[in-house]
């Protein structure tokens, strides 16, 4: 069958699996256009800027664990991706993104909106392809979409010549591929697995540090088995929250720079550090000599290149983390650990991390606590980055696995609203909120014109403080208060929101916060609500960039009334 | 020893080098040198990276390389007993007065005479980089023009290969 290069690429796309396109439009795309009506299949939705694409097929590949495709056209297209692109390549996110490119004659040329995009994305990309001939098309995507998926995940970026677009070539899906240098490594090496299970058992205060790995082997399962029959706590990284549930007694929640005080306190004093699917990120162990000082580690991980390249490592597995907890839970011993988490649940006690102070005015952590509690904990959050993120982090009681989206690594302002329309359309059925800073709104609130086109019911929480939070929060207690370029701006929100066609509701008082939450999940289509939160509220607990796990600043005294997170939910 | 001798079989496309060198670059590590050239295998390159272990991590230079999609395998042949090589052009100044005195250094080296001019020759050196070192310092004293070094390239003995 003879096709067309942009024909081969949709069949291919198909072939893949592939049910939405999150692209926009451009000169050299225009031949991928012309043949896409032909395939009703592949369902596009149209962003308002390219970085939104990337960031919608990132929270979509999230959400669903399917691959996310992205599309843009050349040069400036294609490099408004780039953002996205890092974001999901440092956050092991599955997505391709599409690049046209100019004709190949005009390539080298500096053409009209000519990039080297292949060469700006060599860095943040898992790989990257130019499809030089319509008759590599169909191998090229059926090696990307394997690279993007299997091993760690991450993004493959296509680049296409327009003419390869119209140049013919026979179609042959591949069934099979081999690509020579791309052979990960899935079953863990039994000897290893046989010391860690030797350690595991002999441990007198072990913790398990378990990460976003956890969730994209979808080894829940396993990690509750792990936990559970050796009594070991459950930490969580940033990525790894909503992969145990938060209300079992084992869980300490997340650890690092805005993690609970017990948490750190347990990493600190254990003898035996097991992390599962993490990569020991900075803002994870706070200064890395200092980590975990007196623990032996294991650490499995998919990408043997993690191993050590931060803490040292007494075993390490390389493996799936689902085939490797199997391997393991085999050799481990019931153990009960009863004076380590005793001790634990003393710090937890002494140290009420969660609590939010009593008080009339609005919090935002007591805004997200009602989001939890009107949803039950059975919501998808999406968070944009800074204090905002922190308190969806902290105060979200995730009920459900795979629940919160967040830009982790990369720590991208603005990605809260396109990978929440990503998300909502991944999972139609599920409630999508993106939890928003007043700073970070402003930079892609133009996808609130994607959810109205294509109805894609995103709920949105403004937390509206009227600073950049976590700067100024920095400033506040690392540089004596001097707000610059902090404090910030911005729009009448809800007019914004009404001016996209969007109901919105304003917020500036406690008792109005639950009436707002349970209006906008009633409405069918997306809602968007601006919370008016207390200026100077800060994140904690806290350890401050450069310090140990150990040293924790906790909110002032004064401050704190305790009123613990809900607990009761049921269990996932 | 600190210099560790990497052996990368990559995929011969176009752009591996720029992959190489990119996340060499990124992940600031220090390379002494790099020599590429045709393996055994067709389509196989083989790139000869020699990194200084003092002031980076060799075993992290590893693996990130053999993460590139692109890299087949990557071995650190630095503890076997291995045969490295480098070759050097260097392009001397000389006078009728001391012509024959760097004739009889280059004899001492087992090195070549491969180009003569009236006020110059090039010598043509091979070995490990601390004889094209010693024989560079000894030539230095004449006037150096112009120096060309291939970088290392290197072999395991015996056996059948890196891998």
């Amino acid at each position: 069958m003879k096709l067309n290069g942009a024909q081969i690429l949709c069949e291919s796309l198909i072939k893949e699996g592939v049910e939405v396109i999150f692209g926009f439009p451009g000169g050299v795309l225009l031949p991928f256009y012309d043949v896409l009506w032909q395939y009703p299949q592949l369902r596009h939705i149209l962003v308002r800027h390219e970085q939104g694409a990337a960031h919608a097929a990132d929270g979509y590949a999230r959400a669903t664990g399917k691959v996310g495709v992205c599309l843009a056209t050349s040069g400036p297209g294609a490099s408004n991706l780039v953002t996205g692109i890092a974001n999901a390549h440092l956050d092991s996110s599955p997505i391709i993104a599409i690049t046209g490119q100019v004709a190949r004659p005009f390539i080298g040329k500096d053409a009209f909106q000519e990039i080297d995009i292949t060469g700006i994305t060599v860095p943040i990309t898992k790989h990257n392809y130019l499809v030089l001939k319509s008759e590599d098309m169909a191998t090229v995507v059926k090696e990307a979409f394997h690279i993007a998926r299997t091993g760690r995940p991450g993004p493959v970026l296509l680049d296409i010549p327009r003419d390869v677009f119209v140049e013919e070539a026979t179609f042959n899906y591949p069934e099979k591929i081999d690509i020579r240098g791309y052979k990960p490594t899935l079953r863990g090496h039994p000897p290893q697995i046989k010391k860690a299970a030797k350690l595991i058992n002999e441990a007198k205060r072990p913790v398990i540090i378990a990460g976003r790995g956890v969730t994209v082997s979808g080894a829940f399962q396993e990690l509750h088995e792990l936990a559970e029959n050796a009594q070991i706590p459950v930490i969580t990284t940033l990525l790894g929250i909503s992969c145990f549930p938060e209300n079992h007694f084992l869980s300490l929640g997340m650890l690092g720079m805005h993690g609970t005080a017990y948490a750190n306190l347990a990493v600190d004093s254990a003898d035996l550090v097991i992390a599962i699917g993490m990569r020991f990120d900075d803002r994870a162990t706070g200064k890395v000599s200092g980590f975990a000082p007196h623990a032996q580690v294991i650490h499995i991980d998919i990408d043997p290149a993690e191993i050590g390249k931060n803490v040292k490592v007494t075993v390490p597995i390389v493996g799936e983390v689902k085939n490797v907890l199997r391997a393991l839970n085999k050799q481990i011993e019931t153990r009960t650990h009863v004076d380590w988490i005793d001790r634990i649940e003393e710090w937890r006690k002494e140290h009420p991390s969660l609590a939010i102070r009593e008080t009339d005015a609005l919090l935002p952590q007591y805004v997200i606590s009602k989001i939890c509690e009107i949803t039950g904990g059975n919501a998808i959050i999406v968070t944009g980055v800074g204090q905002n993120q922190m308190w969806a982090a902290q105060h979200f009681c995730y009920q459900k696995h795979n629940s919160l989206i967040s830009s982790g690594g990369l720590g991208t302002m603005g990605f809260e609203l396109p990978a929440a329309i990503g998300a909502k359309v991944g999972q139609p059925k599920e409630i999508v909120w993106a939890i928003a800073g007043d700073g970070g709104f402003q930079m892609t609130l133009q996808e609130l014109a994607t959810a109205v086109q294509d109805n894609v019911a995103v709920k949105i929480a403004i937390l509206n403080n009227g600073y950049l939070g976590m700067v100024r929060q920095w400033q506040a207690l690392f540089h004596g208060r001097r707000y610059m370029a902090t404090p910030l701006s911005g729009p009448d929100f809800v007019k914004i929101a009404d001016a996209y066609g969007i109901p919105g509701i304003r917020v500036t008082d406690k008792v109005q916060v639950v009436a707002a939450i349970e209006k906008a999940i009633e409405h069918d289509g997306p809602f968007l609500i601006d919370f008016i939160v207390e200026p100077e509220e800060n994140v904690y607990p806290m350890v401050a960039p450069g310090a140990s796990l150990s040293q924790i600043l906790e909110a002032p005294d004064e401050d704190i009334k305790v009123k613990a997170k809900p607990r009761e939910i049921s269990s996932m | 020893m600190t210099n560790h001798t990497l052996i990368a079989l990559v995929e011969n496309r176009p752009g591996v080098l720029n992959r190489v060198a990119s996340l060499i670059r990124r992940r600031n590590f220090n390379i002494e040198s790099i020599a590429v050239g045709h393996s055994e295998v067709p389509g196989i390159s083989r790139m000869t990276i020699v990194v200084d272990g003092a002031t980076t991590a060799v075993e992290q230079v590893r693996k990130q390389l053999e993460k590139l999609i692109e890299v087949v395998k990557v071995t650190d042949i630095t503890q076997g007993s291995i045969i490295i090589r480098e070759l050097a052009l260097i392009k001397v100044h000389t006078t009728a007065a001391t012509r024959s005195e760097i004739m009889q250094i280059v004899d001492i080296f087992r090195a070549k005479i491969v180009d003569v001019a009236s006020d110059s020759l090039i010598v043509e050196v091979t070995g490990d980089e601390e004889k094209i070192d010693s024989l560079y310092n000894l030539l230095r004293r004449f006037g150096i023009k112009e120096l060309a070094r291939t970088g290392r390239i290197a072999l395991t003995r015996g056996g059948n290969g890196t891998d």
